[in-house]
Parts: structure tokens; C-alpha cells; sequence
């Protein structure tokens, strides 16, 4: 059997999200490799998400949000552009392969690019295979994320001084 | 105490429960921590469904609650009505799509079943993090702003104003009326256009409650439902509207024309004046002429030479130096009935359109037709003789994937009414090229059935081709129309002396402009999108942003009136209830943590974050901030955060994705 990468998807509530929904309502078929968080805005993406994501167990990270000039909120969508950018600098340090991660563009209207954009993705993520936790990224991310284990930690603690 | 879970499945019929393992993903979530009770139902957003949901937590027998079920989009707001009346705070409630993109989307029944259990245990980690949080209340402006002006916004505007609330209505054009004040008679009844238009144009004109801003745009759209600020800029007319009278002595002597010369009867297509000072139709309102500045020789010449339009006027109503104004406002609530275009036919090389004279389009030879139109209603062909054969060629632009794919439904119905009018004012002969007659509104299948028998020629099949070179004596000077007749199985030319191109209908130029104004989307087909297809034709997912008429989709009046008073009831309903609640999930600043470096303060696109000069931190203005949560993703020290959207909840989801193994 071949590799069946899992990949997160960050989407954005207005464009994406909805356009992920219209593939439902229009019944276009693509992988199952996806599991989708919806935030309000890509704005809203914070590069220790994607890290998170991939330290958790993700194979490859799919961020969307509304084309350029269409942001519900204006204009969240090029802070995640530029996020976007520092953090796939940033990947080849911590030895992951800046692949894994992707941003597009989805609009409401864009059912079937979502349903291609996540076929594609996945394609390209199950060609790199899977992320190597063992190839240090978990000896580099201990001290960077604290994971909330809803058995563990205290209700209310804090995850951001880390 | 600890914290208890309850997650309910739904079967959504067989729409989930067809493809995924509800069974199996119960046993999952049973075995999951800090669940406490797992049930399934056919229909969770059925009356016993959340009657479910409400007894066991009047019972205290959960206190977070996970439906997952359909997307958050369609049933978000049901469940948290759901909860709310369970006695539950409605935000420790959240939801799993399992449909839209789960069970509607992927093939293999085990791997959909797999990755439902992963976005379940995604939720009941999010849930276990979830906080209470308290709606705010804004009070509504009963004023709304209505943009544009055509039959739509006309008739948004009056059942407003009719009920006592204040509008304003804004149209870029010299004088409201839109496409209906070009149309002679109306389909399938006759009724001309104008005799019913009129009456409601001076309505609106007259309307105490009723502010008419004509050539004007909106240029701003600020603020959120209940509490919009507008900026309008007023296009200067160059003639004041308080002083002038609409006599028409200014327009009578302009010697310059706003319409490129053809020298030919086809040449000045209009309603009203071509020149350079013009009023769009006599029946304008508001009745004031306007100057077109690209023409106006006044304008073109720096010297200031010409200027006869303000010799002529005896109340001195010219005014050259006038300038844009900006004004300001808010309302509550802005329909948008920004209309439609209709498709450019040069495009389609092949049709001859701006090569060939007397082929036209649908808008043109509607003009035509118009008693107070240029040719005084009769048909005529470029030359000024009546044509003897006329042919129309349906889904010029339509139902065509080089152009637009979607049917314009409106091109059948007026292609007939036309072989009516050609067939009541001439002799010619009239052929209807036509892939399917749709007529699927009321008296409209009759009306076909009316014209069947009124001698029009009825080809089913789409035009191939409009050329003028002759290969019989009979085609000699004529417009040869290529056609397969696909009754008849056989391909076909025509020669016609007019050729009238029924052009389909899409969203106007500005569309994207105002919808990027008022946060409404764009679809693929070039129409804003509605919230929901069925049950949400006039409302979007921008709250308090209503779309009516032609900028929805294709429409024909009726429809268009239809739903034009479907949300200015819609409207009346939010300004009933004087206030709103609004979005709970706003961002919020830790003072202790927050170092002052003030970079919030510029990540905000609504400037809801300021800097407290005494307490030296930022801090958010709950009422400007709309959480979408860019501030958060940017504070350095980790000193705001999003309400319900938390760094720990969406950690807590991560993890709860990948805790049950792949």
C-alpha cells in the first residue's frame, strides 16, 4: 500500500472555507488526506501553528485564505503571505523540506480549485514522503511548543511564553 | 470539576451516514477523554434533534457540547440557539463538518469514517478549552443605503420608505431607472415599460424619506451591521440642480456629440439627447441635465471656448466650475442592486458585430423600438429603409463555455416579445435561431405559444455564422446567417436584412468594486454570491448586506421585484428588532504582558487596537474589532489573544487530529 500522507489545512472562514464547502454542495470528490481547521482569517495563521501541526504529526500543511484584494478583513491574507514567506525560509533549518508546506489562494466560488489544490498537495506530499520527526525536529521543537493534552496541563494555561 | 463532554452525531439521512461509519465513529468518541455521552440522530437540526441536545443539558448532564454534522456555515448559529436554550453558554458549543468536507467529498467509506473520528477528537480537545463568552448588543440605524438605482433599488428603496424608515438611494447613472427606462414594452404581457416605471421613479424622486443621490458612487464602506459608515462622491454635473429647470434650451444648441459619429440611422440609439449635454431620457429623474466632460468642447478646450450651453441657459444653472462633493453618512443596513451588463457581442468575431451595419443587439434594437427613442419606435435598418427580414440569434454570450456558461433567462422571453413588435410594425419576416425555448415564468409558455401561430420562423440550432459574401444572387447584399437546423438535420444559410444578437446578461463593471466595498464575494460566474442558494436569496455572509435584482443573477422583472422586496423586508425585520447582537469572538489584550511596542496598533485593518498613552499598553475597542485575529498572529509577546479562537484551542485541535492515528 502507498504512503497516505496526513495533511492539515488552515483555512480561512469566508473564502476558503466556504470554497471547501461548495466542493461538498457540488459533490467534487478529492483525497481524504486533509483535516481542516477553520480560523477566521488567514491573518489569523501563526507560523507555531504550521510547526505545531507538523511537530503533531503532519506530512504537509495546506494554508488558505481569500485571493489578494478579496480578504474579509481587508487585508490578513498578505500578513499570511508574508508569514508564509519567512517560514519556508525558515523550514530547511529545522531540516524539513519547505514542500510540505503550501498557501493558495481559494475563493468562495472556487469549489473544484480547493478540491485540485488538496489533490495536488497531497500528491506532492506523498512523493516527499513522510516527515522524519526522528530527523531531530522533535529534539528542536520540545522547548519551542508546549503541547495542551486536554488530560494534562491545567485549564486555562499558558501556551504563549514558550 | 471536571469538565463533561457530550457529542452528537448526525446522520444527515443518508447524506453522512451513507459514507461514514456512524457507529464506529461513536465508539471513538466514547473511548475519548472527558466524553461523557455519545448520541447519534438521523436529523441532529431536526426539532427532536436538538430537543436532544436541550434535555441533556437541562438535565446537567453535559456541559460543552460537539455536534458535528454539517458545515458550521449552514447550522452554527441553529445549535447555538440549541444550547443557549439548554441553559448553556452557546460558545462552549462547537461544531465538526462531517458532510461538506467529509462525507460529500471522498470515495472510500473507511478512510471518510477515518477521518471523521480525527475531526471529532479535533473538536472535543477544542471543546474542552472552550470559554464563555458574552454576545455584545449594537443598536441598529433604521436608515438604509440602497445602491443603485434600477427597478430593484427602486422598488428596495419605496417599500422602505413606504414603511416610515429612511433611505438613501445611490446611482451612478445621471438619473435612476437602469435598464427598465430603456425598454419599450415588457414581456409577456406588453405592458410598456415605461407607463409602469415612471410612476415609481417620481415616486422615489418625491419621497420624503427618501434621499435620491444620482451620479454618485459609494467609495467607502466602514463599520459593521447596524453601524455602517459611508462615503459617497456626488459627480459634479456642471449644472446646479437647484437653479435648473430641465427646459432643454441648453441641450437643444450644444453643438458637440458624446457619441461617435456612423453617419447612419443606427448612429444615435438613444433616448435622449446625444450631445455633450445631455439628459439620459425625457423621463429622467431627477430631471437635470449633465455634461459629459470627455466630450464637452468647453472642457476639451483649455481656453475655455464654446461654453453656448451656459449662454443658453436663462437661469444661469451652468455651472463649469463646479466639483465632485463627499459626503458622509451612516445607516444600518445597504442593499445592493448594482445590476447587470449585458455581454459585448464583438467578442463573438464570427457574429459581425461593429463590422457589419444592422447587425445589433438586444439593448440597441430595444432603443429602437422605444417610442421616444431616436427612429420614434419604428424598425429601421442603417440606410433609414424598413428592413423586409429580420433574424434573432439567441445566447449570444450564454450558455457557452467560451463566454459564460450560465443561461441569462430573460433573452427567450424578450426574443419573442421582439418578433412580436417586428411582426406588429412591419412586414419583414422574422426568424428565431434558438438552441431551447425556456419559458418557464407565468403567461410565458402561452406567449410562445401566442407567437407560434404569428407566423415567426422558429430554426432550433446555434448560428455558426454571420458573413456578407454571396454565393447565390438571392444573398446578394444581405446578411447571410450559417445555421445548422437541427429539426430539419441539415446546415442552412439565411439571407436577412437585420440581425438582431439577443445578448445574454452578467454582472455590471463595478460589481467587484462594491462588493469588495461591502465584503460580499464574487462568483465564478461574475454574480455576488447570496448565503445560501434556497434559503438565503437575499441575504450574504456579510450581516446587514442585502443583493437584490440583476447583480444576484440573471433576472426578469418580476423576479427582480420579488426580491427586491424580500430584503427591504428583511431589512424592516433588523430595524424592528433596534438592536443586534454581535460576534463575541473579539481579540483582547493581557496588560501585563503587552510591552507596548505598539505593533498591533498598525497590523489593525479597523484601527480597533490603540495605545493607552497612560497605561502604556494597547487596548482593543470591542466594538470596531471584528476578530479576525491578524493583531494576535503578530503581537511578539504573545499579549493578545482571539477570543474563541485561542493559540491553546487551535493547539488543542492539532492534537486532537492526530491522537487517534492514521
Amino acid at each position: 500500500m502507498s504512503f497516505e500522507p496526513k495533511i492539515v489545512g488552515f483555512l480561512c472562514n469566508w473564502c476558503s472555507y466556504t470554497g471547501a464547502d461548495l466542493a461538498g454542495t457540488a459533490r467534487i470528490k478529492y483525497s481524504p488526506n486533509i483535516r481542516s481547521i477553520r480560523v477566521m482569517c488567514s491573518g489569523r495563521i501563526e507560523p507555531t501553528f504550521i510547526m505545531k501541526a507538523l511537530y503533531e504529526g503532519a506530512d504537509g500543511v495546506l494554508i488558505a485564505g481569500c485571493h489578494p484584494g478579496d480578504c474579509h478583513y481587508q487585508e490578513g491574507n498578505y500578513k499570511a503571505l508574508r508569514r508564509y514567506r519567512m517560514l519556508k525560509k525558515v523550514l530547511p533549518d529545522y531540516g524539513i523540506d519547505p514542500g510540505r508546506i503550501r498557501l493558495e489562494w481559494v475563493a468562495a466560488s472556487e469549489g473544484e480549485k480547493f478540491a485540485n489544490v488538496v489533490d495536488d498537495f497531497t500528491e506532492e506530499i506523498r512523493n516527499l514522503g513522510p516527515l522524519g520527526i526522528k530527523e531531530g525536529l522533535d529534539e528542536m521543537m520540545k522547548d519551542d511548543v508546549i503541547p495542551h493534552h486536554a488530560s494534562g496541563g491545567e485549564k486555562g494555561g499558558d501556551d504563549n511564553e514558550a | 470539576m471536571s469538565v463533561r463532554i457530550g457529542v452528537y452525531l448526525c446522520h444527515c439521512g443518508a447524506n453522512i451516514a451513507g459514507k461514514v461509519d456512524i457507529d464506529a465513529v461513536a465508539d471513538f468518541a466514547r473511548g475519548l477523554e472527558n466524553v461523557t455521552l455519545v448520541k447519534d440522530y438521523k436529523f441532529m437540526c431536526s426539532d427532536p434533534g436538538q430537543a436532544l441536545i436541550q434535555k441533556d443539558l437541562e438535565n446537567k448532564l453535559v456541559d460543552r457540547v460537539v455536534v458535528a454534522s454539517c458545515s458550521p456555515l449552514m447550522h452554527e448559529n441553529t445549535f447555538r440557539k440549541t444550547v443557549e436554550r439548554g441553559g448553556l453558554n452557546p460558545y462552549l458549543f462547537t461544531m465538526t463538518n462531517i458532510r461538506e468536507q467529509c462525507s460529500w467529498v471522498h470515495i472510500d467509506s473507511d478512510r471518510t469514517t477515518e477521518k471523521a473520528k480525527d475531526l471529532v477528537a479535533a473538536s472535543v480537545r477544542r471543546a474542552f478549552l472552550l470559554e464563555p463568552l458574552t454576545k455584545k448588543e449594537v443598536p441598529i440605524n433604521p436608515r438604509t443605503l440602497v445602491i443603485g438605482g434600477g427597478i430593484a433599488g427602486i422598488q428596495a428603496a419605496l417599500d422602505l420608505a413606504e414603511a416610515g424608515k429612511e433611505v438613501v438611494l445611490v446611482e451612478k447613472e445621471p438619473s435612476i431607472g437602469g435598464h427598465m427606462a430603456k425598454f419599450d414594452k415588457t414581456f409577456p404581457t406588453l405592458d410598456c415599460s415605461a407607463c409602469i416605471l415612471t410612476p415609481r421613479m417620481v415616486s422615489v424622486g418625491q419621497h420624503s424619506n427618501i434621499e435620491l443621490m444620482s451620479y454618485a458612487e459609494v467609495e467607502d464602506v466602514g463599520g459593521y451591521v447596524g453601524n455602517f459608515n459611508i462615503r459617497v462622491r456626488k459627480k459634479a454635473r456642471y449644472v446646479d440642480s437647484e437653479l435648473c429647470n430641465g427646459c432643454g434650451a441648453c441641450w437643444s444648441k450644444c453643438p458637440s456629440s458624446r457619441v461617435p459619429r456612423k453617419g447612419n440611422v443606427h448612429e444615435k440609439l438613444s433616448l435622449g439627447p446625444t450631445t455633450s449635454i445631455y439628459m439620459p431620457f425625457m423621463q429622467a429623474v431627477p430631471a437635470i441635465p449633465v455634461i459629459d466632460r470627455d466630450t464637452c468642447l468647453y472642457f476639451k478646450n483649455d481656453s475655455g471656448a464654446c461654453g453656448i450651453c451656459a449662454k443658453e441657459c436663462e437661469r444661469g444653472a451652468i455651472k463649469y466650475d463646479m466639483t465632485d462633493e463627499i459626503v458622509e453618512f451612516e445607516v444600518g443596513n445597504i442593499i445592493i442592486a448594482a445590476g447587470f451588463k449585458t455581454f459585448d457581442p464583438a467578442k463573438v468575431k464570427r457574429y459581425g458585430y461593429g463590422r457589419f451595419d444592422n447587425v445589433m443587439t438586444a439593448l440597441e434594437f430595444e432603443v429602437m423600438n422605444c417610442a421616444s427613442g431616436s427612429t420614434g419606435g419604428n424598425i429601421l435598418m442603417a440606410d433609414g429603409s424598413e428592413p423586409k427580414s429580420i433574424g434573432i440569434v439567441h445566447c449570444v454570450g450564454s450558455r457557452d463555455s467560451h463566454y459564460n456558461e450560465h443561461c441569462s433567462r430573460v433573452c427567450c422571453m424578450y426574443s419573442l416579445k421582439y418578433a412580436h413588435l417586428i411582426k406588429e410594425k412591419t412586414d419583414a419576416e422574422v426568424y428565431q435561431f434558438y438552441i431551447d425555448m425556456r419559458c418557464f415564468g407565468k403567461g410565458y409558455e402561452e406567449f410562445y405559444d401566442r407567437l407560434l401561430s404569428e407566423d415567426v420562423r422558429f430554426v432550433r440550432g446555434k448560428v455558426a455564422e454571420i458573413s456578407k459574401v454571396p454565393v447565390t444572387e438571392t444573398e446578394e447584399g444581405k446578411l447571410v446567417v450559417s445555421v445548422e437546423d437541427t429539426l430539419l438535420g441539415t446546415v442552412r444559410r439565411i439571407p436577412l436584412d437585420m440581425v438582431v444578437l439577443s445578448t445574454g446578461l452578467e454582472g455590471s463593471e463595478t460589481l467587484p468594486e462594491i462588493a469588495k466595498l461591502c465584503s460580499v464575494s464574487v462568483g465564478k460566474d461574475g454574480f455576488l454570491i447570496e448565503k445560501h442558494p434556497k434559503l438565503g436569496p437575499v441575504s450574504t455572509a456579510t450581516d446587514g448586506v442585502f443583493v437584490v435584482g440583476g447583480c444576484q443573477s440573471p433576472k426578469d422583472i418580476p423576479d427582480t421585484v420579488a426580491q427586491a422586496s424580500a430584503a427591504s423586508s428583511a431589512v424592516l425585520s433588523m430595524i424592528t428588532r433596534e438592536k443586534i447582537e454581535i460576534e463575541a469572538a473579539t481579540s483582547e489584550v493581557d496588560e501585563d504582558k503587552c510591552s507596548g511596542c505598539k505593533l498591533c496598533n498598525t497590523l489593525c485593518p479597523y484601527q480597533a487596537v490603540k495605545f493607552d498613552e497612560e497605561k502604556e499598553v494597547s487596548v482593543v475597542n470591542e466594538a470596531l474589532c471584528k476578530g479576525c485575529g491578524t493583531c494576535v498572529a503578530g503581537c511578539p509577546s504573545g499579549a493578545i489573544s482571539a477570543k474563541h479562537y485561542e493559540d491553546r484551542q487551535i493547539f488543542a485541535e492539532i492534537e486532537g487530529i492526530f491522537s487517534g492515528g492514521l
